[in-house]
């Protein structure tokens, strides 16, 4: 099946909306391009931006592949889009305080009961705990990937701790520097006004006892961690303080940041490391990346978390499944985003069809992530998929599978000059609790290697700037 | 702002001050020792750079005698050498990393460049040429690390942190070259040694980059009590004792005012300076130049720890 192009559709005529991009990248000499590349690599470099990736020794720090070749989405699609991911969003919320609170849509039979209670995301501490504003998934990352002209497909939700927003903001800011005449022959949306959007998320959110200038921080894991960057980056920009565990510390259940010039009170802290790591008393004993008390300053209701501790339970591939389900049951609408088709494994007829069609589809792990411990049936070898039979037959509950998509393609650069490569779309929404924004674009991800449909990152993909264009 | 962004400012300026000076014992010695003996060129001469660079004991764990070759190697690359030149700018950029939004985009960009350029040069295959060009490598970077400090931070506690940083280190440094070499400094009737000593004092002075400083402050030949004085009492000195303790004195001073508190470090440090304010070089002969001088390391010592309790944790 061949795939869809964004610029040339499937059949090879132009959309409009590449029209002027075609003819820049056939009207400008290749070596203008290597030269605007090797300066993108060159800036990337210098500001620091770098990834790293677990698991390779050699570098700990690393640059992902920028693409220079934007792409480009049309007023009215992203109108679609932006609608479609509010209500997602919404529901999303609506979700979590239900299973956390009164549990209606488990009685309603939406959702089967043990695929919340035995899931690892669903967190005890929270069960019957308000949160402030009622509010769990402040900052969410919901991955969109398109298979034609008008379809949308949402691949998942990032509820937890999306990342990936730094390079949305940087690649921009190369763009318009390598290229300020090719954003004169477009009207592209702005994205700069991320930070402020998401600073103003932040503070709508402090508890209500905060004073009305809350104290908001970024708490990173510290400078080892793949996104610290991002961490750094993002607190800059935001103007707050990028806290690390060790720089908090809880007495009479409130926070306090040392400070030189002592301790200061802290109101809202928008965090980064994952719940298991947030508090040695309340976790995992272990993490010396938390602040021990902090989980008990947050039932006190003395400080807000971003996101809501418990938000992993809607990550869960399982869960996903019944996403169109939970939208309808809580806003009474019709989804305005499809779910992909999704095989639950944990049903046995679903995973006899598995069994029998694994060459065909995509197997994920229900609590994976980045990539990692997911079967590409038809790129993969026949080892890899009997290793997967055994995974499937002993832990089914474990595994949901997906037909393959076509992922759509953009032009992208590669060795041999510019060729299709496969994209998703990695749009981030903010939830305050003076409401929710969206800022035109995201992070598209591109799969580097011919054919791959392996976006993420750690994975060897790279990224582009996306152009959300104003009518 | 917190402790943990003031600690790292103040240990990036640190460590990017130590770089300096190695680099420029280094060269001082390199210079030195290239010397005919007769005129005081002698191999020993590294083992003084070793004391020099304050790491004798380690180096002793790992080599017998010191020779040009195992010294540049061990003051700039040895990574058993937790204060070699590498690891001082590597350490340094990992501190600027982790508090990457503290300082200005030309800091940071001075300081990563540095790291990024840092991974050509290996150590143990360099030519003498190479390593020249290492030298000023190094000296460039605390240059133009400084200079982006200077010109872009604003005047804020983080600026004064990282000051504090520059100037308590380059008071260490200062000190521990006439630690090493008082001997050459002591007056004429107790020296041991003769006109050879000419070369010993050039290359102090070499060593704080303030050889033609010399010749403007006091017009005369080089006297090993002139050397001693300029080091020690001169404030238009940028290296000595009471320069680095005026600026110190400065800086702690602006943050007590800025918090609206003083304490200990703020007296501790006026306290210094007005012993450098009110001693001559012929007091401190006849009370001992070496007890001078190692009471001054371990006050400046205390001046950090003190600094740190303060602010810092």
């Amino acid at each position: 099946m061949a795939a869809f192009d964004e610029m040339s559709g499937f059949d090879g005529t132009t959309r409009d909306a590449y029209a002027k991009l075609e003819a820049w990248l056939k009207n400008t000499p290749p070596e203008e391009f290597a030269t605007r590349r090797s300066q993108a690599d060159v800036f990337f470099r210098r500001i620091g931006i770098t990834f790293a990736v677990y698991g390779d020794e050699q570098s700990t720090e690393r640059l992902i592949p920028f693409d220079i070749i934007p792409r480009v989405i049309t007023g009215p699609e992203w109108s679609v889009l932006d609608r479609g991911l509010r209500q997602r969003v919404t529901a999303l919320n609506m979700f979590l305080k239900d299973i956390y609170g009164p549990k209606e849509c488990l009685r309603a039979g939406i959702i089967p009961e043990d695929l919340i209670y035995r899931n690892a995301g669903y967190c005890l501490q929270m069960i019957n705990q308000p949160v402030p504003h009622d509010l769990y998934v402040h900052i969410a990352g919901i991955d969109v990937v398109r298979v034609d002209g008008d379809t949308f497909y949402v691949l998942e939700d990032n509820a937890r701790t999306p990342s990936g927003v730094s390079y949305m903001l940087e690649n921009r800011e190369v763009m318009l520097r390598l290229f300020p005449e090719l954003f004169a022959q477009h009207r592209v949306a702005p994205v700069e006004n991320y930070p402020d959007a998401l600073l103003a998320t932040l503070r709508s959110l402090a508890p209500r006892t905060a004073s009305r200038d809350p104290n908001v921080v970024l708490l990173t894991p510290g400078q080892f961690n793949s996104a610290f960057y991002e961490h750094s980056f993002l607190a800059d920009k935001l103007g707050i303080e990028l806290v690390e565990g060790s720089d908090l510390f809880v007495r009479d259940e409130i926070v306090y940041m040392r400070t030189t010039q002592g301790p200061k009170r802290v109101d809202v802290i928008y965090r980064r490391i994952d719940d298991d790591y947030i508090d040695p008393l309340a976790f995992r004993a272990d993490s010396v990346l938390g602040v021990p008390g902090l989980i008990g300053a947050y039932k006190a209701g003395n400080v807000t978390l971003t996101n809501a501790v418990g938000t992993g339970v809607s990550d869960d591939k399982a869960v996903y499944s019944y996403m169109p389900e939970i939208v309808r049951f809580y806003t009474g609408e019709e989804p305005i985003l499809k779910n992909v088709p999704t095989h639950r494994c944990r049903e046995p007829d679903a995973l006899k069809y598995v069994l029998d069609h694994l060459p065909e589809l995509v197997v994920k792990e229900v609590n994976g992530s980045g990539g990692y411990g997911m079967l590409v049936g038809p790129h993969a070898s026949k080892a890899q998929i009997e290793t997967f039979r055994k995974k499937l037959k002993t832990e089914p509950e474990g595994f949901i599978a997906q037909p393959t998509l076509a992922l759509s393609t953009c032009p992208t650069f590669v060795a041999s000059g510019v060729a299709p490569r496969h994209v998703d779309l990695r749009p981030f929404v903010l939830t305050g609790s003076d409401g929710i924004r969206c800022v035109p674009g995201g992070l598209t991800r591109v799969a580097l290697k011919d054919g791959s449909l392996v976006v993420n990152s750690s994975q060897g993909g790279g990224t582009k700037d996306t152009w959300v264009l104003d009518a | 702002m917190l402790s943990r962004t003031a600690d790292s400012l103040y240990w990036v300026s640190r460590y990017v001050e130590r770089a300096e000076y190695l680099a420029r014992i280094l060269e001082a010695t390199t210079r030195l020792s290239n010397l005919p003996s007769s005129y005081g060129g002698a191999a020993s001469e590294w083992e003084s750079c070793v004391k020099t660079a304050g790491c004798e004991e380690l180096f002793g764990q790992h080599h017998q005698t010191a020779n040009e070759a195992n010294v540049h190697d061990f003051l700039c690359f040895s990574p058993e050498n937790p204060s070699s030149i590498r690891n001082c700018i590597e350490i340094a950029r990992a501190n600027a990393r982790a508090v990457r939004t503290a300082l200005t985009y030309e800091m940071w960009d001075a300081l990563n460049s540095a790291w990024l350029e840092l991974k050509k040069y290996d150590g143990r295959k360099l030519t003498r040429d190479d390593f020249g060009r290492f030298i000023e490598f190094v000296k460039t970077l605390s240059l133009t690390f400084d200079g982006s400090a200077y010109r872009t931070m604003l005047r804020s506690d983080a600026y004064w942190f990282s000051r504090l940083g520059v100037y308590v280190e380059r008071a260490d440094n200062t000190a521990r070259i006439l630690d090493v070499k008082y001997h050459v400094l002591l007056p004429e009737t107790e020296r041991v040694g003769g006109s050879l000593d000419y070369f010993q004092w050039t290359t102090i002075l070499r060593e704080v980059s303030a050889l033609t400083a010399y010749h403007w402050v006091y017009r005369e030949s080089i006297k090993p009590w002139l050397v001693a004085d300029l080091l020690i009492f001169n404030r238009q000195m940028p290296r000595s004792f009471a320069s680095c303790y005026e600026n110190i004195s400065r800086f702690l001073d602006a943050l007590g005012e800025t918090y609206g508190r003083q304490g200990p470090s703020q007296r501790m440090a006026r306290k210094t300076l007005s012993t450098l304010a009110n001693r001559k070089m012929g007091d401190i002969y006849d009370n001992g130049l070496h007890e001078f001088i190692t009471e001054f390391i371990d006050d400046n010592n205390r001046l950090g720890s003190t600094i740190s309790e303060q602010y810092l944790v």
